[in-house]
């Protein structure tokens, strides 16, 4: 070990500045905590919460503790960063290629729309859609179907619930083909390695996908019907929709506006990906006779995720963290269910704050840890 | 006739005929769709409804099809060809684009102007279908300066425009004072800036603490020119604060200075300020926090002191990991409880604070970038010229990574900025929260959407100059290797 006594001197500078102003926060937190007449510590987790969430995925109501109240926060950011993270890839991939084409009018099409949202403040979108735009949707009663069974009112999005029979034989044939289209996967590249011989997967897969749980309908005694919402009459002038499943407009605003925002730099990761793959790998991909197809599946796309996968998890992680812009609309999420209203309601300011950041630590580092894991698996394996 | 379509290849031989057909077909297509959308006109409305609706669709594909001769020695032709009708599937887009465009014309025109009321100041005058830019010029005080006393906005436009003329002396430097310009803008810049918006903008009793630190400032340079160099970093350290401190607390005390008790400008609090002007105040002074935070911190996950590292990775990693509105709910709530209880410190401070603190492990990240990207022969080379840590990063290793680094740099600014609005957590009002306040206002109800579509003009503007004007940083601080 090579130490020496000469770098000691800052880094014992650095911690003791460190250790000082930390001993600092927490001398005056004790002081402040004693003066308030507050105590420090989780025990209020288990009490009765006594306050209603509008929108929860999981049962919930004033008389359930305030972890499951901080439960239903967590699960309700969770959705919204899902759904928003998968509409604005495909979003994005689509802009972010269409940014690439040869067509003038397309390519200054997507360069205006990634201008365009992107540089206009997140909370100012949220407060378009939510407080203008979706305003402007008709009342339950005046609205129209969509295809006959969607209703897109200013109380929300009413689509038809599935009423599934034998819901779990559906759900192994699917897990069914999967597992089989995987096996066929593997197969099929290793015939590719050890004869030359390729073999169309791709078809394969998509047959398995859709044939395995039509047998399963026709087989397995699965049936599926819809329960199309229906309009209610509360009052004279008041009207709901009842059945089906209520998508609240908060909810509608938060995923439009995010995955708008965020789909616009993911389009910037692809089209710097897709350049960032030489022309030579083009050219060199046509010369040796592979239609325009596959020289993207398989020669650009492969290098060009190498670049666009490591930029794309932080935008990922953008969204994530942006979700708690969700408070300033009302959905309620970790950051207003928990560290507003139960916060509001307990008091305990540190706990409740540093649990909300945390959460929010462990979700960026489980999201950051996920993608790595995938970058390691596509990285280029030097031999 | 399909088969017989098919059938037909143009190409050059028969040129002129496809090309008059292709044309006027492809014309006629367009011609219709707009009629219809400007003039309420309906060419094929003989027709069924469905069919009416997508024959534009078809005549401009049957039009493109036949006008897609390849070699047809017309410039413009095969220019047209090249660009937006490479083939079919390409043909039917561009038809879809310029129909939507043509579509969407008249209504955002109709909102945005024609039907647009402008004139009067009262809710009456909007009636229309259009816009109601009444409400934004009735409003418009409120949305540039918050809640600023109206008879005291001169104190704001008055600093900006300084500001502005301030910062704006890069241009006319002469070649003389070139090398002092990073000087001034990092260090003297900031500092005039920070006593135009203390004295003039927030007004009030003259801070006398101020005093204090001028005097130990000017004490400290003084001396300081006999310090030896060998120790002039460690003086610059310490000594100042120290005869701050001294000064503060065991020489003066604070009845005998009336020196800094100059009863000038009507004290407004931070809290009535607002609108754009706080927008610009936030943005301004996180940026230059955030920028010396985050090079601290850049260096520091470099250094080769583990403890040093780990700190500098912690500090990173949190501030990353979290959203800023949390940052902002910690600084409301939690942070005054770390402090003494008599301590206060003003919520517009902490949010510069919290805000400064969050963008800088940001920067700090993008300048790591940088700094990793520099060949190792830059600090070999520094190093075996003699040069110490410091001598190596500010003369040798910073400047070339901070202009690599601009783009991402530039980024970081414009996350800054576009992160503002977010300060309503606080209770602060800048530009969209005064629009959430107006928009709940009893008289003027209903015109939401006015007023977000005008903030977003103004930031779309601000942030598109930032950009731009990046790139052209970018370019002009661009050294081939």
């Amino acid at each position: 070990m090579n130490f020496k006594l000469k770098d000691l001197g800052p880094q014992l500078i650095t911690v003791i500045a460190v250790v000082l102003i930390f001993g600092f926060f927490t001398y005056n937190a004790q002081i402040n905590m004693e003066n308030r007449g507050i105590d420090f510590g989780y025990g209020f987790l288990s009490q009765e919460s006594s306050f209603d969430v509008q929108f929860s995925l999981i049962e919930y109501d004033g008389s359930h503790s305030y972890f499951r109240a901080y439960l239903v926060g967590l699960l309700n950011t969770i959705l919204v960063s899902v759904i928003g993270i998968i509409i604005a890839t495909v979003l994005g991939v689509i802009v972010g290629i269409a940014r690439l084409s040869p067509n003038f009018l397309i390519n200054k099409f997507a360069a205006y729309y990634v201008e365009f949202f992107r540089n206009i403040p997140l909370l100012l979108q949220i407060f378009f859609w939510y407080f203008a735009a979706l305003r402007a949707l008709p009342l339950p009663q005046d609205a129209e179907a969509i295809f006959g069974v969607f209703f897109l009112t200013i109380k929300g999005l009413y689509v038809p619930a599935f009423i599934w029979q034998n819901l779990n034989i559906f759900l192994y044939s699917i897990i069914a083909a999967v597992i089989t289209i995987v096996i066929i996967r593997i197969h099929a590249k290793k015939v590719q390695e050890n004869q030359g011989k390729q073999i169309p997967v791709f078809y394969i897969s998509l047959g398995l996908i859709f044939i395995l749980p039509l047998l399963s309908f026709l087989i397995g005694g699965v049936s599926l019907s819809f329960e199309v919402p229906a309009l209610k009459q509360l009052a004279t002038t008041s009207f709901i929709y009842e059945g089906g499943v209520s998508l609240p407009p908060e909810l509608i605003a938060l995923t439009l506006s995010l995955s708008l925002y965020t789909a616009t730099f993911i389009a910037e990761c692809v089209r710097a990906g897709i350049q960032g793959v030489g022309k030579g790998q083009k050219e060199a991909a046509a010369s040796i006779g592979l239609t325009p197809n596959q020289v993207l599946k398989l020669v650009i796309m492969p290098q060009a995720l190498r670049i666009i996968i490591p930029p794309t998890t932080n935008q990922y992680l953008n969204l994530t963290k942006n979700s708690s812009l969700a408070a300033a609309i009302a959905y309620p999420d970790l950051v207003l269910v928990f560290a507003g209203t139960a916060l509001m309601q307990t008091g305990k300011a540190i706990e409740i704050v540093s649990i909300t950041m945390f959460t929010y630590l462990s979700l960026s580092i489980s999201i950051s840890i996920l993608m790595n894991w995938y970058n390691k698996k596509i990285a280029i394996q030097e031999k | 006739m399909m088969n017989k379509i098919n059938f037909l290849k143009p190409d050059k031989s028969n040129l002129n005929t496809f090309l008059y057909l292709g044309s006027f077909l492809f014309f006629i297509s367009i011609f219709d769709v707009f009629l219809n959308s400007f003039f309420k006109v309906n060419l094929i409305g003989f027709l069924p409804n469905f069919l009416s609706f997508i024959m534009p669709l078809i005549l401009g594909f049957i039009g493109l099809y036949f006008i897609r001769i390849e070699y047809s020695g017309i410039k413009n032709l095969d220019k047209i060809n090249k660009h937006i009708n490479t083939n079919n599937y390409n043909a039917i887009l561009s038809l879809l684009i310029i129909f939507t465009v043509i579509k969407s014309i008249p209504p955002i025109l109709s909102w945005f102007l024609i039907d647009a009321s402008f004139a009067g100041d009262s809710k009456d005058v909007c009636s229309g279908s259009g816009a109601c830019w009444t409400y934004i010029k009735v409003w418009m005080r409120r949305f540039m300066y918050g809640m600023y006393p109206n008879a005291e906005q001169w104190r704001i436009n008055l600093s900006f425009i300084a500001l502005a003329l301030l910062g704006s002396v890069g241009y006319f430097a002469t070649e003389r004072f070139k090398k002092y310009l990073t000087l001034y803008y990092v260090v003297i810049y900031p500092f005039i800036a920070f006593l135009f918006i203390f004295f003039f903008i927030s007004g009030g009793p003259v801070f006398f603490d101020f005093s204090y630190g001028i005097i130990a400032a000017i004490l400290s340079i003084i001396i300081g020119f006999f310090v030896p160099s060998k120790f002039k970093f460690y003086y610059f350290l310490i000594v100042p604060l120290a005869l701050y401190i001294l000064l503060k607390y065991f020489i003066f005390f604070e009845e005998y200075i009336e020196l800094g008790k100059l009863e000038g400008l009507n004290w407004v609090e931070t809290g009535a300020w607002g609108g754009l002007s706080l927008t610009f105040i936030i943005s301004f002074f996180c940026l230059i926090f955030c920028f010396p935070i985050g090079m601290a911190f850049a260096l520091g996950r470099r250094s080769s002191f583990p403890l040093i590292r780990y700190i500098s990775i912690g500090f990173i990693e949190f501030w990353r990991g979290v959203p800023l509105i949390t940052v902002l709910f910690m600084s409301a709530v939690m942070f005054p409880m770390f402090l003494p209880a008599d301590f206060f410190i003003d919520k517009l401070v902490r949010c510069i604070i919290a805000i400064s603190l969050f963008e800088a492990a940001y920067v700090a990240e993008v300048i790591r970038g940088g700094l990793q990207a520099l060949p190792r022969g830059q600090y070999e080379a520094a190093r075996s010229l003699g040069m110490g840590y410091w001598k190596m990063h500010i003369f040798v290793i910073l400047p070339q990574a901070l202009k690599l680094v601009i783009p991402g740099i530039a980024n970081t600014f414009l996350a800054l900025v576009k992160d503002t609005p977010l300060i309503f957590v606080v209770g602060l009002l800048e530009i969209v929260g005064m629009l959430n306040l107006a928009k709940t206002n009893p008289e003027w109800l209903g015109f939401a959407m006015e007023g977000y579509v005008f903030a977003a003009i103004i930031f779309w503007i601000i942030c598109y100059a930032m950009s731009k004007y990046s790139y052209n940083l970018e370019q002009k601080y661009k050294t081939d290797r």
